[in-house]
């Protein structure tokens, strides 16, 4: 098992109006990206609460990806500025805590981006990948709790 | 412990093809069985009436509590599977749909893998909702009178369909007249109808009926509020003319010192005056003062117009009027603009005089354009003996659109009939394919072969000017590959029509920005769903009408400006709508009127009681986005449908950390 390739857990947060809708033209046109990212719906980037990454990274998860609308295009008019500052705060408080920013990443798909959102999740896939398992919380990668001991330090 | 019915959808094999389907649903009874499965179901077609039929059977037989549905992406069906739950006694907001089809088989190829994600993906959905509650649609009212952007044969078309229903419609024109493209056209194929014929009357029409208020010369500013209930700025340009005092009787731009080269309605084949209507038949009939050209506005004096006016209607320094205006629906109808064939230098468009686009030899050959409908040379003399029609300039190329334009097939037949009906010229037709569907197409198309036309399959290379031979000599030179011969050919003619692609309004974007919808990747006004939805839009209440949502002939123009209409129509009649009831509330208990919120919201949702230092959150303003919900420290907000309580149980379920080490193997 060792020897296999690392498969990292990637959590998606979408707005329901450009990067979810981004995704389901990627699948309607076809797109192929590897399956290691698992996508929940907000109705807006600004819907994210900083919680929900923490939440996500201490439960297995070795990335998360937030997206949203374009600067300028949000459905809500601006709260996507909103999701930007969170972003910046979050990837401060992981480096805070010992945790790689790069574990989380911020991507913008209009809803005509399916190509985009395709191409950005091939590419987090390989970062995560490179940057090996978070394994925060006892948790391990593919989302599966294992059965060892919480680590005495969280790999920096 | 509620009790929970998953039910995984084949969709024939779109899903069953690369997620086995049954191993998820007894994956999902089986291990889920503790946070509350009952039952785990597969179905070839879940959104059919019989599997509709098998989830309601279900809730009444079993008493589920909560329904999940793991099939397509819930913006085509969530409300399919709602509408079942309804039907059968539950709540329709304690369903929940999750995506394996756009998100897992049509994205993944290995079917293991996207079995063990769609296992995931229920079971987010399953932990998501046991946090649902049971919620009601919201319904708000729909004010009757509506908004129709652009005056175009799209918005004239959906303007007359909704004033004829008896309701009052505003319709918003920037330029002095309506009439749009069409109006500028001779004949409309394949029919050869002049254009003028059919249109103006609609224009009259609209002009004259009491349930339409025409604001031209007149742009959207600014769009507030939502369905039912949109307020809309219009900013009425200064005509410079009093409208209630003038009478059209055209002696201010008889009189007028002042010609201008009219590059907009004449496409820069004719001239205007300062003070103009675009045509003779524009409606309004009122002219307006064209400021940056006109003599007074530059010198300081002429006021020739204002002198000869016979009802003293010229005003000169009038001052732009801004106006809101209430209406519960809007309709799009803003149209497109035309390639710019100078980005093609080798075609030699702006160089060489001969070299004409599509709209400017309309002009040419219309009887009303500045020929009289001869169709010259640029010398203003000659008849041209020889004519080509380049198709596809700017469409279906990667440099510039890769889409095609759709028009340019029939008007390059059209105007090759003409040229050869008005002129007696060879006439020469430079294609990629013939694309000629829709009725009566075809038929034209082998009408115009029989005519004698030339038809050559190549892209043109090159339109030049630099003669090797003799009878190349004052001729402009057509460099194209026949590609069904495969021979390289130089043909001499005299003029060369460009058939330039329909592209997006320069300001699109801005456009989209301030009604709220988006644009595709070529800058088209993204419909709702494509073959399903062609005239809705994302955002609830504004409609798409014409060439803004794609390149298209005046027939389906025509039927998506009364289809759009039909829909604003439906919810007038209706007099409310449902929305989602995703709110944003605060519990006042918990609330430390910190006043973090009040700066987040746009919608200016959020107040602020001073004397109880609470914060108050209008559910009317309220659009739902969430954000003062992910920014309370207090946690004193929570939002209906994306609760935190929703969103991270969904994140257990999706990383599998509420199924226990049992589940591993």
């Amino acid at each position: 098992m060792n020897n296999e390739q690392f498969e990292p857990t990637i959590i998606g947060f979408t707005c329901n109006w450009c990067s979810y809708r981004a995704a389901d033209l990627a699948g309607t046109a076809r797109m192929k990206y590897p399956p290691n990212i698992r996508l929940i719906r907000l109705m807006c980037s600004g819907r994210l609460d900083p919680t929900f990454v923490f939440k996500a990274l201490t439960n297995g998860a070795d990335g998360v990806m937030i997206t949203g609308c374009h600067p300028g295009e949000c459905h809500y008019l601006e709260q996507n500025y909103k999701a930007l500052r969170r972003f910046h705060l979050i990837r401060r408080t992981l480096q805070g805590l010992g945790v790689e920013p790069n574990r989380v990443k911020l991507v913008w798909a209009s809803a005509a981006e399916g190509a985009k959102f395709t191409n950005e999740v091939k590419s987090f896939v390989e970062e995560i990948r490179a940057l090996g398992p978070l394994n925060w919380g006892g948790a391990g990668g593919n989302g599966h709790r294992v059965e060892t001991q919480i680590p005495e330090e969280v790999p920096a | 412990m509620e009790k929970i019915g998953v039910y995984v959808c084949h969709c024939g094999t779109n899903i069953a093809g690369m997620v086995d389907v049954q191993q998820v649903a007894e994956w999902a009874a089986a291990k889920l069985q503790r946070r509350g499965v009952v039952i785990g179901r597969d179905y070839k077609f879940m959104c059919s009436s019989l599997g509709q039929e098998l989830i309601e059977k279900d809730i009444k037989e079993l008493g589920l509590t909560r329904v999940v549905v793991a099939a397509c992406s819930p913006h085509l069906h969530e409300n399919t599977f709602r509408t079942a739950c309804k039907r059968a006694g539950l709540n329709p907001y304690l369903c929940e749909l999750v995506s394996i089809r756009e998100q897992v088989s049509w994205v993944h190829t290995d079917k293991d893998q996207a079995t063990a994600k769609s296992m995931a993906v229920v079971s987010g959905g399953v932990e998501r909702v046991i946090h649902h509650a049971p919620l009601e649609p919201m319904k708000v009212s729909i004010h009757p009178d509506t908004l129709v952007v652009g005056g175009g044969i799209a918005g004239i078309q959906a303007a007359l369909e909704i004033a004829d229903a008896g309701y009052k419609v505003y319709l918003v024109e920037r330029e002095p007249s309506i009439g749009g493209h069409m109006a500028q056209f001779d004949k409309t194929f394949p029919t050869l109808d002049c254009a003028a014929c059919i249109l103006t009357p609609k224009m009259v029409s609209v002009g004259t009926h009491p349930n339409i208020e025409l604001l031209t010369w007149s742009e959207v500013e600014k769009v507030d509020g939502y369905v039912g209930n949109f307020a809309v700025t219009i900013r009425k340009r200064a005509r410079d003319v009093d409208t209630s005092l003038c009478t059209g009787c055209g002696i201010c731009w008889e009189k007028c010192p002042k010609k201008v080269v009219d590059d907009k309605f004449e496409a820069g084949m004719g001239m205007r005056k300062a003070v103009y209507t675009p045509f003779a038949q524009a409606v309004p009939k009122y002219p307006v003062i064209d400021r940056p050209n006109c003599t007074y506005y530059i010198k300081g004096t002429c006021k020739a117009c204002e002198k000869f006016c016979p009802t003293n209607a010229i005003k000169f320094n009038q001052e732009d009027e801004v106006i809101t205006v209430n209406v519960g629906n809007i309709i799009l109808a803003t149209g497109y603009d035309t390639f710019d064939a100078k980005r093609i230098a080798q075609y030699g468009y702006g160089r060489l005089p001969n070299v004409v686009t599509s709209l400017e030899f309309e002009r040419l050959c219309n009887a009303a354009g500045p020929t009289n409908g001869e169709i010259l040379l640029k010398d203003g003399k000659t008849k041209p003996k020889a004519v080509g029609i380049v198709h596809c300039v700017g469409s279906r190329d990667k440099h510039y659109n890769e889409y095609c334009s759709v028009i340019c097939c029939m008007q390059g037949l059209k105007f090759a009939h003409l040229v050869h009906e008005r002129t007696g010229a060879e006439v020469y037709n430079f294609y990629i394919d013939m694309r000629t569907p829709f009725k009566g197409y075809e038929e034209f198309y082998q009408r115009v072969l029989e005519e004698g036309t030339h038809f050559i399959r190549g892209k043109v290379a090159e339109i030049n000017n630099a003669p090797r031979t003799k009878e190349e000599e004052g001729k402009l030179i057509v460099q194209v590959e026949d590609t069904l011969v495969g021979v390289q050919m130089r043909i001499p003619l005299d003029m060369v029509i460009l058939s330039v692609a329909l592209e997006p309004r320069h300001d699109a974007k801005e456009t989209a920005h301030r009604f709220g919808l988006s644009c595709s990747a070529d800058g088209w006004f993204i419909e709702k769903h494509p073959k399903l939805d062609p005239v809705a839009t994302m955002t609830e209440g504004i409609l798409i009408a014409g060439c803004v949502q794609g390149p298209k002939d005046i027939p389906a123009t025509v039927s998506q400006g009364a289809a759009a209409a039909a829909r604003a129509l439906g919810k007038i009649h209706a007099k409310e709508i449902a929305l989602e009831p995703f709110r944003a509330s605060v519990n006042e208990e918990q609330c430390s009127g910190c006043r973090i919120c009040n700066g987040l919201c746009p919608f200016n949702a959020i107040l602020f009681h001073e004397d109880r230092m609470v914060t108050e959150i209008n559910g009317a303003l309220c659009q739902g986005c969430g954000t003062c919900v992910a920014a309370c420290p207090a946690g004193a907000i929570s939002g209906t449908g994306f609760s935190n309580e929703q969103v991270l149980a969904q994140i257990e379920g999706l990383l599998l950390m509420n199924i226990g080490e049992e589940a591993l193997a």
